[in-house]
C-alpha cells in the first residue's frame, strides 16, 4: 500500500514557489500548463512551463498520452504481422519504420534482397521523407503564423499520397515494405506519374522558399532562435536535421549505408547556425536531395525480381498460389503459423525524416519476436526540450518546438 | 422634429448597412483566403455560401452561453459589450459622401459631423483596448491574461505612431472635421492627378505608417499577438463562447472598417473619384458592374460546377441592374460618392485579408521594438518634415 506513486504530476512537483538563493525570482513565476490540448503541441504533448512574464524559466515535458503499447503488441504477432504495426509508430514516416524493421528481421534471417526491391525501397522511403518534411514545413509555418503555407505543402503531399496509393493501395498505412522485399510490383505507368511529380517538385520548393526566405518576419522569427549546445545534443541523443543544423555531418545513409544507398549520388546538407532557421534550411535542402534520389531511381531502376527468393518467408504470388501446390502449402504455412527466425539479437538503424530510427529485435527462434525495442528519433529529440526552451520567450518556444519536428506517436509508441 | 426624424432614418440606414457589411466581411474574408489557399471557401449555405453569415449569426445567437465558474462575472459580462460598443461608435462620425439634397432636404452623408471628428475616432479607438484588457483579466485564465496584457501594450504602443502619422496630413489639410477633410481633397492637380493627401509631398510615408499602425490597432496579422492562436490558444477570448465571442469578432471587423474608412478619408481622397468626371469617371461604376456581369455570363456558359449554370446568370442580371442604376442622373449625386468611398474602403479591407493569408506573425518583443525604434522615429521625422514644408510654402 505504501508503494511510491509511479507518476508524479509535474505541476505539483515544481510548483514550490518559495524563493531560494538559487532561484531568487521563483515567487514571481507563473506555472502554465500547455497541452495536452493545445494547437501547437502537434498531438498530445503536455508541457508544464514556469513563466516569468513572457520568458520561460523551465519547461517540463510530460509524454505518454498517445501510448499504444506497440512494442508489447509486437511480441504477440508473427514477424510478418508485425510489419503493419510499424506503420503506426510514426504516422508521418510509415515506410521508414517498415524499412528499419524489415532490415532488422532480414539481418536475422540472413536474406539477400534483390536490387530492384532495394531501389524501390529507397524511392519509397525518400517519398516518405518528402511527405514528412512537407507536413513539417506546413505546420511549422502555421505555428509561426504563415497560414497559407500549410495548404501549399499539403497540395504536394496529396500528390505523394496518391503515388503511395498507386504503389501499395493505401495512402498512409501502406505496409509496402515487407520482409524479403516489397509487397507489390511497381504498378503500370508509375514512371509517368512519379516523373511528372519529381519534375515539378523542385519548382514547388522554390515557391516555398520564395514565400518564406525573403520575408523579414520569417527570418526574424527563426534566426538565432532555439539554440542548443552541440555537446548537449550529442549527450541527449538528438539526431537528424536538428543535429545536422548544428554542424554535425551525421547521416546514416552515408555513414552506414543500407538498402544500397551507397549507389546513389546525393549530398547531406549541413548548416552551422544551430537555430530554427538552420533546421529549416537543412530540411528544405533535404527535400531537394530526396527529389534527386528519386530521379535516380526513376532513371536506373534495375530489372529483376521485387522479392527475395525465399519461399519460406515471402508469400507466393497469387497466380502461383492458385496453380501450384508447393506455393499453396507455403502460403498456408506462412499465413497460419508464420516463419521461424533464428535465435539471436540484432540492431538496425536507418535515417528517418526525423532522425535515426533503431530497431532492436531479440528472437528466441519462434515465429514471434521475443522483444522488439525501438529507438525513435522523436523521443530522442524531445529529450532536448527542457534545454531548448530554457530562458526563451513563449513565442520562440512555439518556433523551437516546431523545429524539433516530433511526432507524438513516435515518442510514445 | 424634422431633425429627429432625419437622424432616425439615417441611423437606421447606417446601422442596418453596417451590420450587414460586418457579417459579409467575414464571408469575403473566408472566400478570399480560401482562394489564396487553393480552396473554394463556403459554398453550402445559399448560392456560393452567400447565406453563410446569416447561418453563422443564427448559430452564434442560439448557442449555449457557457460561463466558466472561475470568472469574475461583472467584468466578464462587461468586456464584450465594451469592446463592441467602442468599435461600433466610430462609424457615427464617418462621412460617406458630401452634403447632398434628397427630396428637398439638405443633409450630410454622415450621422454626426463634429468639428473634431479625427480626435473623436482616435479617442474611441483608444477606449477599445479596455474591452480586450478586461476580457483577459476577467476570464481568470492564464492564456487570456497574457493575451489581454499583450493587447494592451500593443494597442497603446501603436497609438502613438498612428496619431503622429495622422498629424502630418492634418497639417496640410488644416482641419479636424472629417467632412472638411474629405471636401478639401476634391479637384485635380494639372487636371489629372487627384488632389489626394497621399499624392501631396511625402504623405505616402504617413500613409504606410498609418496602415502599419492600423494593422496593429485592429490586432490583425502580422500583429495578431493578443489572439495568437498557436501560442495562446485564442488569447483574450479563450473563455468566451456564443454571442459574447461573436461580439469580439464583430468588434474586430468594425475596427477594420473604421480604420479603412479613416485611411480613405485622410489619404485617399474620401469620396472623390480617381480621375476627373470630364473624362468619364461617372461611367466607372457602370463599367465595373457590367464587366462583372459579363464575366458571370461567360462562366455561366461554361460552368465549373453544375449549379453555376443557374446562379451565375441571376447574379449577372443583378449586376447589370446595379450598373444601370448608376446611370440614372437623378441618383448620381448620391451614388457616385458612395461608390468611390466604398470601393476605396473595400480595397483596403482586401489588403487586410490578403496580408492575413500571406504573412507570418511578429514576435512580441519584435513588435514592441518595431513600434518604438522604427515607427515612432520615422513618424516624428515625417511630421517635422511635413511641418517644415507647410511652414515654408
Amino acid at each position: 500500500m505504501n508503494r511510491p506513486i509511479p507518476y508524479a504530476d509535474p505541476v505539483s512537483t515544481i510548483e514550490a514557489k518559495q524563493e531560494t538563493p538559487e532561484n531568487p525570482s521563483a515567487a514571481r513565476h507563473m506555472t502554465l500548463n500547455m497541452g495536452p490540448q493545445h494547437p501547437s503541441t502537434h498531438g498530445v504533448l503536455r508541457i508544464v512551463l514556469q513563466l516569468e512574464g513572457e520568458v520561460i524559466r523551465s519547461a517540463y515535458p510530460d509524454i505518454g498520452f498517445l501510448h499504444t503499447g506497440i512494442e508489447k503488441q509486437m511480441e504477440t504477432r508473427t514477424y510478418a504481422q508485425a510489419v503493419t504495426l510499424t506503420d503506426r509508430v510514426d504516422y508521418l514516416a510509415n515506410l521508414s519504420n517498415n524499412l528499419c524493421y524489415c532490415l532488422a528481421v532480414e539481418k536475422l534471417l540472413q536474406m539477400e534482397i534483390p536490387d530492384r526491391a532495394q531501389w524501390l525501397r529507397v524511392m519509397m522511403t525518400e517519398f516518405t521523407r518528402l511527405n514528412s518534411h512537407l507536413v513539417w514545413l506546413g505546420t511549422h509555418a502555421l505555428d509561426i503564423g504563415a497560414m497559407s503555407m500549410f495548404f501549399y505543402c499539403f497540395r504536394e503531399r496529396e500528390d505523394i499520397l496518391r503515388i503511395l496509393e498507386m504503389f501499395s493501395g493505401q495512402r498512409m498505412m501502406t505496409s509496402y515494405i515487407r520482409v524479403g522485399g516489397v509487397s507489390l510490383e511497381a504498378p503500370r505507368g508509375w514512371q509517368q506519374v512519379v516523373g511528372k511529380f519529381i519534375k515539378g517538385f523542385p519548382s514547388k520548393v522554390d515557391q516555398y522558399e520564395e514565400l518564406l526566405n525573403a520575408n523579414p518576419i520569417w527570418t526574424r522569427r527563426t534566426q538565432g532562435v532555439g539554440h542548443m549546445a552541440v555537446e548537449d545534443m550529442l549527450d541527449l541523443g538528438i539526431t537528424g536535421p536538428m543535429l545536422r543544423a548544428a554542424g554535425v555531418d551525421w547521416d546514416s545513409r552515408k555513414r552506414e549505408p543500407y538498402s544500397s544507398y551507397e549507389k546513389f549520388d546525393f549530398r547531406v546538407p549541413v548548416e552551422t547556425s544551430n537555430d530554427v532557421w538552420g533546421r529549416y534550411r537543412v530540411r528544405m535542402q533535404e527535400m531537394r536531395e530526396s527529389a534527386k534520389i528519386i530521379t535516380q531511381v526513376l532513371e536506373g531502376l534495375p530489372e529483376g525480381p521485387f522479392q527475395a527468393d525465399a519461399p519460406h518467408v515471402v508469400l507466393p504470388q497469387r497466380e502461383k498460389m492458385k496453380t501450384q501446390m508447393e506455393a499453396l502449402i507455403y502460403h498456408f504455412k506462412i499465413v497460419t503459423e508464420g516463419y521461424r527466425v533464428p535465435a539471436g539479437e540484432v540492431f538496425q538503424c536507418i535515417e528517418a525524416p526525423r532522425g535515426e530510427i533503431g530497431y532492436y529485435i531479440v528472437s528466441d527462434g519462434t515465429q514471434k519476436p521475443y522483444r522488439v525495442h525501438m529507438r525513435t528519433p522523436s523521443f530522442g529529440n524531445l529529450q532536448g526540450l527542457p534545454k531548448l526552451l530554457e530562458n526563451t520567450l513563449i513565442a520562440d518556444s512555439i518556433a523551437a518546438l516546431g523545429s524539433m519536428d516530433f511526432v507524438l506517436g513516435d515518442t510514445d509508441r | 422634429m424634422n431633425y429627429f426624424i432625419l437622424a432616425l432614418i439615417k441611423t437606421g440606414i447606417v446601422v442596418g448597412v453596417f451590420m450587414h457589411v460586418l457579417a459579409y466581411l467575414q464571408w469575403i474574408e473566408r472566400k478570399v483566403i480560401a482562394h489564396v489557399q487553393l480552396r473554394v471557401g463556403p459554398r453550402r449555405v445559399g448560392p456560393h455560401g452567400l447565406l453563410q453569415p446569416l447561418a453563422d449569426v443564427i448559430k452564434l445567437i442560439t448557442k449555449e452561453d457557457m460561463i466558466p465558474s472561475h470568472v469574475n462575472k461583472v467584468f466578464y459580462y462587461l468586456a464584450p459589450f465594451v469592446a463592441v460598443l467602442f468599435a461600433l461608435i466610430s462609424i457615427s462620425v464617418i462621412p460617406f459622401g458630401p452634403e447632398i439634397e434628397v427630396f428637398g432636404i439638405r443633409t450630410n452623408m454622415s450621422l454626426a459631423d463634429p468639428g473634431i471628428g479625427v480626435l473623436f475616432i482616435l479617442g474611441i479607438s483608444g477606449m477599445g483596448v479596455y474591452g480586450v484588457a478586461l476580457a483577459g483579466w476577467a476570464s481568470n485564465n492564464k492564456y487570456s491574461l497574457m493575451g489581454g496584457l499583450r493587447s494592451s501594450a500593443q494597442m497603446i504602443s501603436y497609438e502613438l505612431p498612428m496619431a503622429l502619422a495622422i498629424a502630418a496630413p492634418l497639417l496640410i489639410l488644416n482641419t479636424l472635421s472629417l467632412r472638411e477633410i474629405g471636401e478639401k481633397q476634391g479637384g485635380f492637380v494639372l487636371g489629372v492627378i487627384p488632389n489626394w493627401t497621399i499624392f501631396s509631398g511625402g504623405q505616402i510615408v504617413s500613409f504606410f505608417l498609418f496602415m502599419v499602425a492600423a494593422f496593429a490597432e485592429t490586432n490583425r496579422v502580422p500583429f495578431d499577438l493578443p489572439e495568437a492562436e498557436n501560442e495562446l490558444v485564442a488569447g483574450f477570448h479563450t473563455e468566451y463562447s456564443s454571442m459574447k465571442f461573436a461580439s469580439f469578432f464583430m468588434a474586430e471587423y468594425a475596427n477594420m472598417v473604421t480604420v479603412s474608412a479613416m485611411a480613405t478619408l485622410l489619404f485617399l481622397g474620401g469620396w472623390h473619384p480617381i480621375f476627373p468626371v470630364e473624362y468619364g469617371a461617372n461611367f466607372i461604376p457602370t463599367l465595373i458592374h457590367w464587366g462583372g456581369a459579363a464575366i458571370l455570363f461567360y462562366h455561366a456558359a461554361q460552368p465549373a460546377r453544375p449549379f453555376d449554370k443557374y446562379t451565375y446568370p441571376v447574379f449577372g442580371v443583378i449586376f447589370l441592374g446595379i450598373g444601370g442604376v448608376f446611370l440614372i442622373p437623378f441618383l448620381q449625386p448620391i451614388l457616385m460618392p458612395l461608390f468611390w468611398f466604398c470601393a476605396k474602403v473595400l480595397t483596403i479591407l482586401f489588403v487586410f485579408i490578403w496580408v492575413r493569408a500571406t504573412l507570418p506573425r511578429f514576435r512580441y518583443d519584435q513588435l514592441m521594438s518595431f513600434a518604438w525604434t522604427f515607427m515612432f522615429p520615422v513618424a516624428l521625422v515625417n511630421l517635422f518634415v511635413t511641418a517644415l514644408v507647410v511652414a515654408l510654402s
